[in-house]
């Protein structure tokens, strides 16, 4: 009886400590964003002690080691990201719903199998493999084609950021897809719909906010893309004016100058005031799309 | 017998090797309602889904034997399917509106036929809605999503849809079965109203339901067709034995 009951404490114990293992394990990742945040936003805002937003925000001319005169304005490097971002969705877009379409609605089974994994696969390659294939393959033909000194500039970088979010874009996107019942589409095709008309009339609209997410969620990873946008953008602080020009997106300008700073002083500050300000772009990106597309699968699932 | 809408001889149909329907051979009256009764499994909705071609959507499916739909073979080459799935609406059976507007809802087959002219479409949704006994319900907004309407309203609101796209004929696969007994009435009184215009064929499990509004009644058991005829001598002095034990209650 004793030892029966020593038996029962210890399972109980056993049970809390399991269970208080795993809640602490999901804290801790709460607790690293968290962290993480404090640190920037800490360290961050001091810049603007001596930085105006208005400085910050609205001026072209990043120079901050100019002797006398340093100008802080990252407003060139953000038309850098978002030249390239959108650049990559402009490009990886209609692709990638083309082939979330393709994928859920028109492809065999085998097909789906086979490509599904193969597209999920662009995801696995490192970043800097990708940069190597722009460097050497990539902006020689760009450069080629629109004549050109250099094809390290903002449309080499959009094309190769097309390619790293198109996993993204795919792979959400089609999972939506394929949520959409299949009763809206025996509806449909029972009215005499053909398959691209249940496609354009039918699944599309039904699961047009859920491929509204995946395609903000590529848009945040392009928007944080650092070391292929290092080794292909071209990285010139002058404002860019077409696609055609080399440009330096806020990831790679930290990337490049942080490694220069004296710790503590205002450009370190400055630059860490960028990372705040990707961290919070990123941050608002990825929660909006996560909330969409919780929305559409309760929609699609009542 | 009135005049033959559509005409079924020989039907065999197969999912994978399961033999679902065997040598099945009926016609079926124009303006009348035809309802189709049996157990569960006995294949009637993947009979009804053979008449406006649904099957095809099936991968596995496989079919010999021949549908003549108003003199047509509707398995011949030259069958547009969606040309004849616009003749022979379906209304399923779950209610399934398109998580749109009540309006786009039922102007979804005009549309899909090409109708753009806005005072048209408005006509339309008018008239199939005030058919189907649900124009004064929401004539309010009918810009509010279908999907916010009872059951018994979606499934009416399915049927202005099929209505609205014109169709000679409609199959209704247990249309009442997720439905609340006056949802149902309202139904079957619909049914009572429209079939000088539609033919309908409706699979039920309920053979109460098909006594009080088919003319016809078809007996299916294990994917045969055990009797066929006026709803009235099925009911009450059926031929086959099977028959009487199944409307009897013997099983089922």
């Amino acid at each position: 009886m004793r030892y029966k009951m020593r038996k029962m404490n210890w399972q109980k114990t056993r049970e809390n400590l399991i269970k208080i293992f795993f809640e602490f394990s999901g804290i801790i990742s709460i607790a690293v964003l968290a962290g993480i945040f404090i640190f920037l936003a800490f360290t961050g805002m001091q810049a603007f002690k001596e930085i105006s937003f208005a400085q910050f925000f609205l001026e072209k001319e990043w120079n901050p080691t100019s002797y006398g005169n340093p100008q802080w304005g990252i407003l060139a490097m953000l038309a850098g990201t978002a030249y390239i971002s959108l650049g990559a969705l402009i490009i990886a877009v209609p692709v990638g719903i083309a082939t979330a379409i393709y994928l859920a609605e028109i492809a065999s089974p085998f097909m789906r199998e086979t490509l599904k994994p193969i597209i999920e696969m662009i995801a696995a390659i490192p970043s800097v493999v990708l940069g190597l294939f722009g460097l050497i393959f990539l902006a020689p033909i760009v450069s080629a084609l629109f004549n050109i000194n250099s094809g390290l500039n903002a449309l080499s970088t959009s094309i190769l950021v097309a390619i790293m979010t198109l996993p993204t874009i795919v792979s959400i996107s089609e999972d939506i897809i394929r949520e959409v019942p299949r009763e809206y589409k025996e509806a449909a095709f029972a009215m005499g719909a053909t398959r691209w008309e249940v496609i354009k009339k039918v699944v599309i609209p039904v699961s047009s906010s859920g491929i509204f997410a995946s395609v903000m969620l590529g848009l945040g990873r392009a928007i944080g893309e650092t070391m292929l946008v290092l080794m292909v953008a071209g990285n010139a602080r002058a404002f860019p004016g077409s696609f055609l020009d080399p440009v330096r997106p806020l990831t790679a300008n930290i990337a490049i100058e942080i490694k220069e700073v004296v710790s503590g002083d205002l450009h370190y500050q400055a630059l860490f005031a960028t990372g705040l300000i990707l961290f919070a772009i990123t941050f608002v990106i990825n929660l909006a799309s996560d909330i969409i597309i919780h929305k559409q699968l309760k929609k699609l699932k009542p | 017998m009135p005049k033959n809408i559509i005409k079924v001889e020989n039907l065999n149909l197969w999912f994978k090797n399961k033999k679902i329907l065997k040598d099945m051979s009926m016609e079926i009256a124009e303006h009348e309602i035809t309802s189709i009764i049996g157990p569960s499994g006995c294949g009637k909705s993947t009979f009804i889904r053979t008449l406006n071609r649904m099957n095809d959507l099936i991968p596995t499916c496989r079919i010999t034997g021949n549908i003549f739909y108003e003199n047509k073979n509707i398995f011949s080459p030259g069958i547009d399917v969606t040309n004849l799935r616009r003749r022979v609406g379906q209304v399923f059976q779950k209610p399934n509106p398109f998580p749109k507007s009540i309006f786009e809802n039922v102007a979804f087959g005009p549309r899909l036929y090409g109708e753009k002219n806005k005072n048209k479409l408005n006509s339309l949704v008018k008239k199939y809605l005030e058919r189907v006994g649900l124009w004064e319900e929401v004539k309010e907004n009918l810009n509010r999503n279908a999907l916010s309407l009872s059951g018994g309203q979606q499934q009416r609101l399915c049927i202005a849809r099929v209505l609205a796209a014109e169709p000679k004929v409609m199959l209704m696969d247990e249309p009442c079965s997720a439905l609340d007994p006056i949802s149902t009435a309202k139904i079957e009184d619909l049914m009572q109203k429209i079939k000088n215009d539609v033919t309908i064929v409706i699979v039920t499990h309920n053979m109460q339901q098909a006594a009080r509004v088919s003319q016809f009644t078809g007996f299916f058991l294990m994917g045969e067709l055990i009797e066929y005829g006026k709803t009235n001598d099925i009911f009450t002095k059926p031929r086959c034995k099977k028959t009487e034990d199944y409307i009897t209650g013997r099983f089922g």
